[in-house]
């Protein structure tokens, strides 16, 4: 009898306390994209596509880590390699701006089967050391192919005409596209975790023994997984190629892995703002420092430790954390 | 792939087991075990600490594979079959841990097994409404094993009794053939044992039960067939009465008693 009330006050919480996160992450989502879409009157444009180039990458890098539990040590892979196809194709090959970006995305997904296919069957340790093994195999590929031009990159990329109406060159134009593939992309990411595939996923992060003796083919959802981040990873790395018209060695290297991972950290696994505060905050920092003098990556470091010292949820996940409890006090 | 013509003419024996061996880095965990599980049947697997009662379950589902002897289930040859394809072929095992996924709710737990059977698993771009369809048969299921009052509670905040029960609702989801049960009632209170026991004996009507047990008592109440393992060996195999009777099993259970 005692159980079933305490059962009935637990329940009632817990609905309470999901209908405030639901509620709070719908407003955050209409405010957001309403600062978004005035921001370009206000800020730099070409800092806020930059800003949300690296958000999209490290949202699509949060579905590997945050809601399939693979942490991934690989990813520059398929946002720098996405890059440079997207920039090959544009440059070189004259493609229009929205084939080259299909292009990029198609490119990183075939490499994140490659790279998926190989780490996969690792857990933990091993799975992140075999994905930065073959990035880094990637990043001599890149050095050393002469489609990538070297050192220099491939530069001056034309931004061209979406879909043959809309100049890019026009700084509105391209950062109204740029948020537009924002948009489309962090829903593609909300529409895969929230999806039957989705509870797929949680179920064998959950439990994965459990879900292989319920006749689930865990490595195979895995690799589903891996190749769906790396498609979006890509489509962030190709926007970037279109947004600073260049490719280049960089964002291959396997410190762009490490940023993506510190990006995803900062603002909170598993969440869906996270990642995206997590990126814009970095990225602000980086551009703030870069005039200063001060060294970008002490900076970054320092931040990285105080997050893991003091608020291990990262930004949004500490800040849902307490709101809930709140909500629990009540 | 599951054959459904089976059910006309079901073998008597649907899962069996010959000269399985597992070594260990040069211990030898099992050796030469024989194990035939006949549809219909409650059978119990028991034997002291450390008779390699668990790792005969882990052959038999696959999650290790045999050092040597072969494994077939219902007239196919399993030996070298994945652990996800020998269940989707209707071997389904529960684990000594209670396998559940304890952060979904009791009902989600239930449909993320209903899910794949009903080619719902792979759809990524669907929203979570599309599993709504699957809600009235995992509601019935829920109800069979009287777990309906609990549905949207979390699967972790479960009593321990229940939550096993919740796992055996989950497993029957798969409708398997053969149900393999590693300790279905350890750590359990005497209410949740006659409620299990009976659950158990109700879903073995017609599929086959193979059960890793300790309480002697629930065994001789429930399974109609038992095989006595000790280091590895199968010691003895047959009725409660006859194995009960048997000399080596009551020194291998003397041996053990102060434990």
């Amino acid at each position: 009898m005692s159980e079933g009330t305490s059962d009935m006050v637990e329940l009632t919480l817990r609905e309470t306390q999901a209908k405030t996160s639901a509620r709070l992450e719908w407003t955050l989502v209409g405010l957001g994209i309403l600062a978004l879409l005035v921001a370009p009157f206000l800020v730099y444009p070409i800092f806020l596509m930059k800003m949300l180039c690296f958000a999209l990458f490290a949202c699509a890098f949060n579905l590997l880590l945050g809601y399939t539990g693979l942490l991934s040590f690989g990813h520059a892979t398929f946002f720098g390699g996405a890059a440079y196809f997207t920039a090959h194709a544009v440059k070189v090959w004259g493609w229009p701006p929205e084939a080259g970006i299909l292009l990029g995305v198609a490119g990183a997904a075939l490499l994140g089967l490659v790279m998926g296919f190989f780490a996969i069957r690792r857990q933990g340790i091993y799975f992140a050391m075999i994905t930065l093994a073959l990035s880094q195999m990637f990043f001599f590929f890149c050095v050393q192919s002469p489609f990538t031009e070297g050192e220099d990159g491939i530069q001056g990329v034309p931004r061209g005409m979406l879909v043959g109406v809309l100049d890019l060159n026009r700084s509105l134009n391209m950062y109204y596209f740029v948020l537009a593939v924002f948009l489309i992309g962090v829903f593609a990411i909300w529409r895969i975790v929230n999806s039957p595939f989705g509870m797929i996923l949680r179920s064998i992060r959950e439990n994965e023994n459990r879900a292989i003796s319920l006749g689930y083919s865990v490595a195979n959802y895995k690799l589903g997984a891996f190749v769906m981040s790396a498609a979006l990873a890509g489509l962030a790395g190709s926007l970037k190629a279109i947004v600073f018209q260049f490719a280049t060695l960089t964002d291959v290297t396997w410190q762009m892995s490490g940023e993506v991972i510190l990006m995803t950290l900062l603002g909170g696994i598993g969440t869906m703002v996270g990642p995206i505060i997590g990126a814009s905050l970095v990225i602000g920092l980086e551009n703030t420092l870069a005039t200063s003098g001060f060294p970008v990556s002490i900076a970054t470091g320092l931040i990285f430790m105080v997050c893991v010292l003091i608020f291990r949820r990262g930004i949004v996940g500490e800040f849902y954390a307490r709101l809930l409890k709140r909500v629990g006090k009540d | 792939m599951a054959p459904t013509d089976l059910d006309k003419n079901e073998p008597r024996v649907v899962l069996s087991a010959r000269g399985l061996r597992r070594d260990f880095a040069g211990f030898v965990a099992v050796k030469s075990v024989d194990l035939d599980v006949s549809h219909g049947n409650i059978h119990a697997l028991i034997g002291p600490n450390g008779a390699g009662k668990t790792t005969v379950f882990n052959l038999l589902t696959k999650f290790l594979a045999p050092t040597s002897g072969r494994i077939e289930l219902l007239g196919h040859d399993i030996t070298r079959t994945s652990p996800a394809r020998v269940a989707r072929m209707g071997l389904v095992r529960s684990f000594q841990i209670s396998a559940i996924f304890p952060h979904l709710s009791v009902l989600d737990n239930v449909r993320v097994a209903l899910q794949r059977p009903s080619g719902l698993a792979v759809q990524f771009w669907r929203s979570l409404a599309a599993l709504d369809r699957l809600t009235p048969r995992a509601e019935e299921l829920l109800r069979s094993v009287g777990l309906d009052d609990a549905r949207n509670r979390l699967a972790g905040d479960l009593s321990y009794g229940r939550k096993r029960v919740l796992e055996i609702a989950t497993t029957l989801a798969l409708d398997p053939k053969v149900l393999l049960l590693d300790e279905p009632m350890a750590g359990m209170g005497h209410e949740d044992v006659a409620t299990v026991s009976d659950l158990i004996r109700s879903v073995a009507k017609d599929r086959a039960v193979l059960m890793v047990e300790h309480n002697l008592t629930v065994v001789a109440d429930l399974c109609d067939w038992i095989t006595v393992m000790q280091r590895g060996e199968v010691l003895a195999a047959g009725d409660y009465a006859t194995v009960s009777r048997d000399e080596r099993v009551k020194v291998a259970y003397m041996g053990t008693a102060d434990e």
